[in-house]
């Protein structure tokens, strides 16, 4: 017998009132935790995951357009620059690796991209990493109508090696705008846990000559994915060389800090979505303040009964605290399942809109000082109840004797 | 030396008509290690008030409440607390057991905030009233007589020198009640317990060799 089996047999006496309040602060807590977790993952993903590439050139546009419609393949494309200025970027001595890509197409909503080889062949995603396609697949014949499946649009869309299919015009799936063409899908990626993942990629040919597209346009690509020789100063030149002695076209570097200019923009939202979560664990404290206090009546004769089998003033008190942070410690472990299930559906839902994998169940500093925060703040709540059985007169308390 | 010396002890109360009221006046009382004395007194002549005050629960308004030694009157609510939890075990007319707690565990509350729980010893007391087979048992799940020994059981478990018992046999019938004090007198014996046993049944009364009338030591009665 000690203090803590006291406490839960009080918990266990007063179990719905427990299991009500402890769920509240399981979805104040999972709420918060997820909320924290789902803003700094992705801040890091969105920022830190640039596929490999340190900048993009497109047509005169918004830089964040430019790098979400590149990279990411969100987002209108801006316009189309010509064939030759992808051609003088590429040849540029400051750049290593130049991809150009043309857009405008898609297949059931997901994307279409027409790229050119080198994306699978030069460019590393992460440090050693390349783009991959799984056997039997192999890379499409930029000569053919093949394509090149992304893992993620692979499983969504049920395409399998050797499948065909019509491309439909737009970036938005409209079954009116149907291309004639038919393409063979002649491999799948491996994941890269990339935006690439959920883009079909086909010749950058195939793209420019879809029947139905502006044969003007022809030569034009959406924008060349450059990855830049050395050190930040080529970014600085070419910066210098497009965005302020040039008027035609935009080079869009680096890409993190674009993006992360584009999470400060939208940092508002963060702080609302923070303050809703600290209110909700606010209001879930104060559940167990009025839980227990509205209890402490019927506890008065316990209470009572303590004391005269020897407990002190400040025993009775502490076990109020203690059931407090007793209650919160059982709801921020149930806490951990909504955490869980919120963070599980937000990952899933970036993932299909970007491609961008989080994970959530890697650690984060939240999921100790949230539990801890949790159950101080409840341990708090339980002052004024605690206050109250602290002052409960014993001789009163006690059954009438005679 | 006496165990127990109450020594011009006075309480009073102030009614809702703003009236103070005396309700304890004891010019003196004296009972001794292994005694067993009885008080008899009839409702509203402060007997319960009178416990309180030597246990510790209530503080007299002047006097003195020595126990093994110590005058309760001169410690502070803690030290009182103490004294209480290693020194005296009580048992209510009402029992007062916590529902939500089993036999065992509200022996093992008894010892709890004195000397410490012990499990063995919490046990050995159940089946000495017969309870061995009820450890487990919660009280709504007892009958009147079993739950009374339960609270014996309880008051003996943190080996006090004192036992208060305020009508411990009040709520039981006449057979219970008679097998319920040779229980108390004889648990109380085993452990050398002194025993101050409060009632109004003369049956209960006749049991001991000092019965002492509360009219007599305590002048607010009358």
């Amino acid at each position: 017998m000690n203090i803590f089996l006291i406490v839960l047999k009080s918990l266990r006496q007063h179990s719905l009132s427990t299991a009500i309040t402890a769920a509240s602060i399981a979805l104040a807590g999972g709420l918060l935790m997820a909320v924290w977790v789902v803003k700094e993952q992705s801040h890091q993903a969105f920022t830190q995951n640039n596929a490999g590439f340190d900048a993009v050139l497109g047509a005169r546009s918004s830089k964040l357009q430019l790098v979400l419609n590149s990279i990411f393949h969100v987002e209108e494309s801006p316009g189309n620059m010509p064939w030759n200025d992808y051609l003088e970027i590429r040849n540029n001595p400051n750049v290593e690796t130049a991809v150009a890509i043309a857009v405008g197409d898609n297949y059931r909503g997901y994307r279409l991209v027409g790229v050119t080889p080198n994306l699978f062949t030069q460019v590393e995603y992460a440090p050693g990493k390349r783009f991959q396609v799984r056997p039997p697949g192999r890379l499409f014949d930029p000569a053919l109508r093949e394509a090149v499946v992304g893992s993620f649009a692979a499983e969504r869309l049920g395409l399998r090696y050797g499948d065909t299919f019509h491309p439909f015009h737009g970036l938005n799936f409209n079954e009116k705008e149907q291309h004639p063409e038919i393409y063979v899908v002649v491999g799948i990626m491996k994941p890269s846990n990339t935006p690439a993942d959920r883009v079909i990629w086909i010749p950058l040919e195939g793209t420019q000559k879809m029947s139905g597209h502006d044969e003007r346009a022809a030569e034009d690509v959406s924008a060349a994915l450059v990855k830049l020789r050395g050190s930040g100063q080529a970014g600085f030149r070419l910066d210098m060389f497009y965005n302020k002695q040039g008027n035609r076209l935009t080079f869009a570097w680096p890409v993190g800090r674009i993006m992360a200019q584009m999470f400060d923009k939208i940092s508002w939202f963060d702080r609302v979505l923070a303050m809703v979560s600290y209110l909700v664990a606010v209001v879930a404290a104060g559940s167990i303040l009025a839980s227990i206090y509205n209890s402490m009546n019927e506890r008065k004769r316990d209470i009572a009964i303590l004391r005269a089998l020897g407990a002190r003033r400040l025993t009775v008190f502490s076990m109020i605290l203690l059931e407090a942070a007793t209650i919160a410690a059982l709801g921020m472990a149930a806490g951990f399942a909504v955490y869980a299930g919120i963070t599980l559906a937000a990952a899933e839902l970036i993932r299909a809109q970007t491609g961008v994998v989080l994970s959530p169940f890697s650690f984060n500093t939240v999921m100790l000082w949230a539990p801890a925060g949790m159950i101080g703040l409840a341990a708090l709540a339980g002052l004024v109840p605690a206050l109250k059985a602290y002052r409960t007169p014993v001789a009163e308390n006690l059954a009438p004797l005679s | 030396m006496a165990l127990l010396q109450l020594r011009k002890l006075v309480k009073s109360y102030v009614d809702p008509e703003g009236q103070r009221s005396v309700v304890v006046d004891v010019a003196g009382f004296e009972m001794n290690a292994g005694e067993h004395v009885a008080l008899s007194g009839e409702s509203g002549t402060g007997k319960t008030t009178l416990l309180h005050m030597i246990a510790g629960i209530v503080r007299p308004d002047s006097g003195s409440v020595e126990f093994d030694g110590q005058d309760l009157s001169q410690l502070g609510e803690s030290g009182r607390d103490r004294v209480r939890a290693t020194g005296m075990g009580t048992i209510f007319q009402t029992f007062n057991l916590l529902q939500g707690f089993t036999c065992l565990e509200n022996v093992l509350l008894g010892m709890h905030f004195g000397h410490g729980a012990n499990r063995d010893r919490a046990r050995t007391l159940l089946s000495r009233v017969g309870l061995e087979s009820r450890l487990h048992h919660y009280p709504r799940q007892l009958s009147t007589g079993q739950q009374q020994r339960v609270a014996v059981a309880r008051a003996l478990a943190g080996k006090p020198k004192l036992v208060l018992a305020d009508e411990p046999t009040g709520n039981l019938d006449h057979a219970n009640s008679l097998e319920a004090l040779r229980l108390i007198r004889e648990v109380c014996g085993e452990n050398n317990a002194s025993l101050l046993l409060v009632s109004h049944d003369r049956e209960v009364l006749s049991r001991f060799d000092r019965v002492q009338q509360l009219g007599e030591i305590n002048r607010a009665a009358h």
